[in-house]
């Protein structure tokens, strides 16, 4: 069965996903800083056209309050609405992380399933487009490290509009990383409404020397380094995990029980990051089967710098994955 | 039978006799309750950190009577007298107070996380300044859905000085949400003096700022405290925005059980226990025949055995199973 597809870019295709889903569900409701017509539907124009569409009950643009976004789309969920909360850059969740991790996360549990927060947090982040040190940063560490979220971060359009779907569709809180530099990136994407599951990882391209393991824009250079280690007689398989909370663990054993050899990548800062849970998990898994140390990169240990020389240093290039690939390979 | 205001205003609402004594009520229900969990915390029967609310009640008892089962709260970590106002019942109260499976939250939330929708009594919160984002999200689900549901945001006089007090009546106001933010000003926030914290000496005055009506009410006067909530409440209802009230009233028990008051003067505060709201108003409401001695006695004393009943339910009751330690994490049970 062939599905019919449209050549998008990102935007456009979570444009579609809110459109779609706000035409099946009179529930969902947009609401954030600019997101409405009047205020040009978003500061990309993710939110284009909605408010015109549906109205600006259930599109809202708000004050430049974070805190009060948030509040009003989990009072509004536990009343019976979907609503897709838009903080602009991933940086602004720390002036409502209470809102976020004390009382989106936790409400469920402790009411003890009484009030639940069915919300979508969109945010938009990453380094390469000159923003400097609060405009970039990739903060998803801190989201997978809260129960009760959940953590998506497409690395396509298609992913994107599939995923964004199925967070709305979500009973709980899930927070959406879009990646600003990877905005223009067109791609095949489904004309219908299709969800992708949440918590399954996509096998991007299918290799049997090395998994690398990664989400968001990086799986484009985890794709771009194994297309240059293939020139080398290595093959690499690219799992793009869709979902980073909760992670698709069986997925990643199978690939690295397959290929022995593991490299994670992602643009965050390295340490304490989601690549250290990666990598701790398969070592406890799988050890006597790993044919060499789990790799792991991302970016040092620096606020995002605003030099481009330094922004370009900051981010894991696809030379740097092609030499870990390789490290994995030279270990025997 | 008649009742006048203590101080006749032509256009405040006044309570009847019937409503009176329901203020009444609510208001001997929250002050034996509290002197049942000071006793028990005490005693060691129970281990909760606990805010004491004695003093506060005729704010939520004096605004409940004013709401429907199906409006909503939002209040804060001292709260268990904006929740037994409102109707929580003291079995299911007690219960999660105790961390019992038969709490309302199944002993997941504790004192200071009692959730019980079916009262209306949708958050609490152990964050200061919390309460009110959340309640104007369910002022704007109300409003979206053409329901006619008030919600209250209860809050302390600190609070006032968080971000998330400014953001939210914004945008309330913005929006023109049926909320009422009540400000249940008792002095102190924490160990600080509200006037070596706060830049206003009357926090209403900040709904200027908001182009809402503001309102400094004397929050031990059930008259008062009833016209003012009355008034707001119904201008949330008929769709015309907001309001902040100030509730002026006083602690008895300082911030957390147990704290031993340093930072006040003895004479400040036998000043402030010397006006204990209850008695004042159960004194009144002979005096103006609402209601006799020997009703409401039997009153008081029906809700002291109710309050027995629930203590003995819930430390009777189990703890929650060790499966609902991974459990209502997400939808999916048993999610880890």
């Amino acid at each position: 069965m062939t599905v019919e597809t449209k050549k998008l870019n990102a935007i456009q295709a979570i444009n579609q996903a809110l459109a779609q889903a706000m035409e099946a569900d009179p529930t969902i409701l947009v609401l954030g800083e600019d997101v409405a017509d009047r205020e040009g539907g978003g500061v990309v124009g993710v939110t284009k056209g909605l408010s015109t569409r549906f109205g600006e009950d259930r599109v809202k643009s708000t004050p430049i309050s974070e805190q009060a976004i948030i509040g009003a789309a989990i009072g509004a969920a536990i009343d019976g609405y979907k609503p897709v909360a838009e903080i602009m850059l991933m940086n602004f969740t720390t002036v409502c992380m209470d809102m976020i991790v004390n009382h989106a996360a936790k409400l469920r549990y402790m009411s003890g399933g009484q009030t639940t927060v069915p919300i979508v947090i969109r945010m938009m982040t990453g380094a390469g487009i000159a923003s400097g040190g609060q405009h970039s940063d990739f903060l998803e560490a801190w989201f997978a490290h809260t129960p009760g979220l959940k953590v998506v971060a497409p690395s396509n359009p298609a992913d994107a509009k599939g995923l964004m779907l199925s967070c709305i569709a979500d009973p709980d809180p899930c927070i959406f990383i879009e990646t600003s530099r990877a905005y223009g990136v067109t791609g095949d994407v489904p004309v219908d409404a299709i969800p992708i599951p949440l918590g399954k990882a996509r096998i991007a391209r299918e290799g049997s020397d090395v998994t690398l393991i990664s989400y968001a824009e990086m799986v484009t250079r985890c794709l771009t380094a194994a297309a240059e280690l293939d020139k080398e007689g290595i093959s690499a398989e690219v799992i793009d995990l869709r979902t980073i909370s909760p992670w698709d663990v069986e997925a990643v054993l199978a690939s690295v029980r397959k290929t022995g050899r593991a490299v994670i990548v992602h643009e965050a800062v390295r340490t304490f990051g989601v690549g250290a849970e990666i990598a701790a998990t398969l070592h406890e898994k799988l050890f006597r089967e790993l044919k060499a140390p789990v790799g792991r990169l991302g970016a040092p240990f620096t606020p995002v710098p605003f030099a481009g020389n330094l922004e370009q240093a900051f981010l894991v290039q696809p030379g740097a994955i092609v030499e870990a690939a390789r490290a994995t390979l030279a270990t025997h | 039978m008649t009742t006048a205001s203590p101080e006749p205003n032509t256009n405040a609402a006044i309570p009847d006799a019937a409503t009176q004594v329901d203020i009444y009520r609510r208001m001997s229900l929250i002050s034996q309750n509290d002197e049942a969990a000071r006793k028990t915390v005490k005693s060691g029967r129970l281990m909760m950190p606990y805010y004491s609310p004695k003093g506060q009640e005729v704010i939520p008892s004096a605004v409940s009577v004013n709401l429907n089962d199906d409006d909503r709260i939002c209040t804060i970590y001292r709260g268990t007298h904006d929740m037994l106002a409102k109707g929580v019942p003291l079995r299911d109260l007690w219960a999660e107070m105790a961390g019992r499976v038969t709490g309302t939250c199944k002993g997941k939330g504790g004192p200071m996380h009692v959730t019980h929708p079916a009262s209306g009594a949708i958050l609490t919160t152990g964050i200061v300044g919390s309460s009110m984002p959340i309640a104007n999200g369910l002022a704007w689900a109300a409003k979206l859905s053409g329901s006619k549901r008030v919600t209250i945001a209860y809050f302390g006089d600190a609070a006032s000085n968080i971000g998330a007090f400014h953001e939210s009546l914004n945008l309330a106001s913005v929006w023109k949400l049926p909320v009422v933010f009540i400000c249940q000003n008792n002095l102190f926030g924490e160990h600080t003096r509200f006037e070596n914290a706060t830049s206003v000496d009357q926090i209403s005055k900040r709904a200027a700022g908001y182009s809402m009506p503001g309102v400094t009410v004397d929050g031990n006067d059930p008259f008062k405290m009833y016209a003012a909530a009355h008034a707001a409440i119904n201008r949330a209802r008929d769709g015309d925005g907001p309001t902040l009230i100030e509730a002026m009233t006083f602690r008895f028990y300082g911030h957390v059980f147990g704290d031993d008051d340093h930072y006040m003067t003895k004479e400040e505060k036998a000043a402030a226990l010397a006006k204990d709201p209850l008695p004042i108003f159960r004194a009144r409401l002979i005096a103006d025949g609402v209601a006799t001695d020997a009703q409401l006695t039997e009153l008081d004393a029906d809700i002291r055995a109710q309050i027995e009943d629930a203590i003995q339910f819930a430390l009777s009751s189990e703890m929650p199973p060790i499966e609902e330690l991974t459990r209502d994490v997400y939808a999916e049970a048993g999610a880890a």
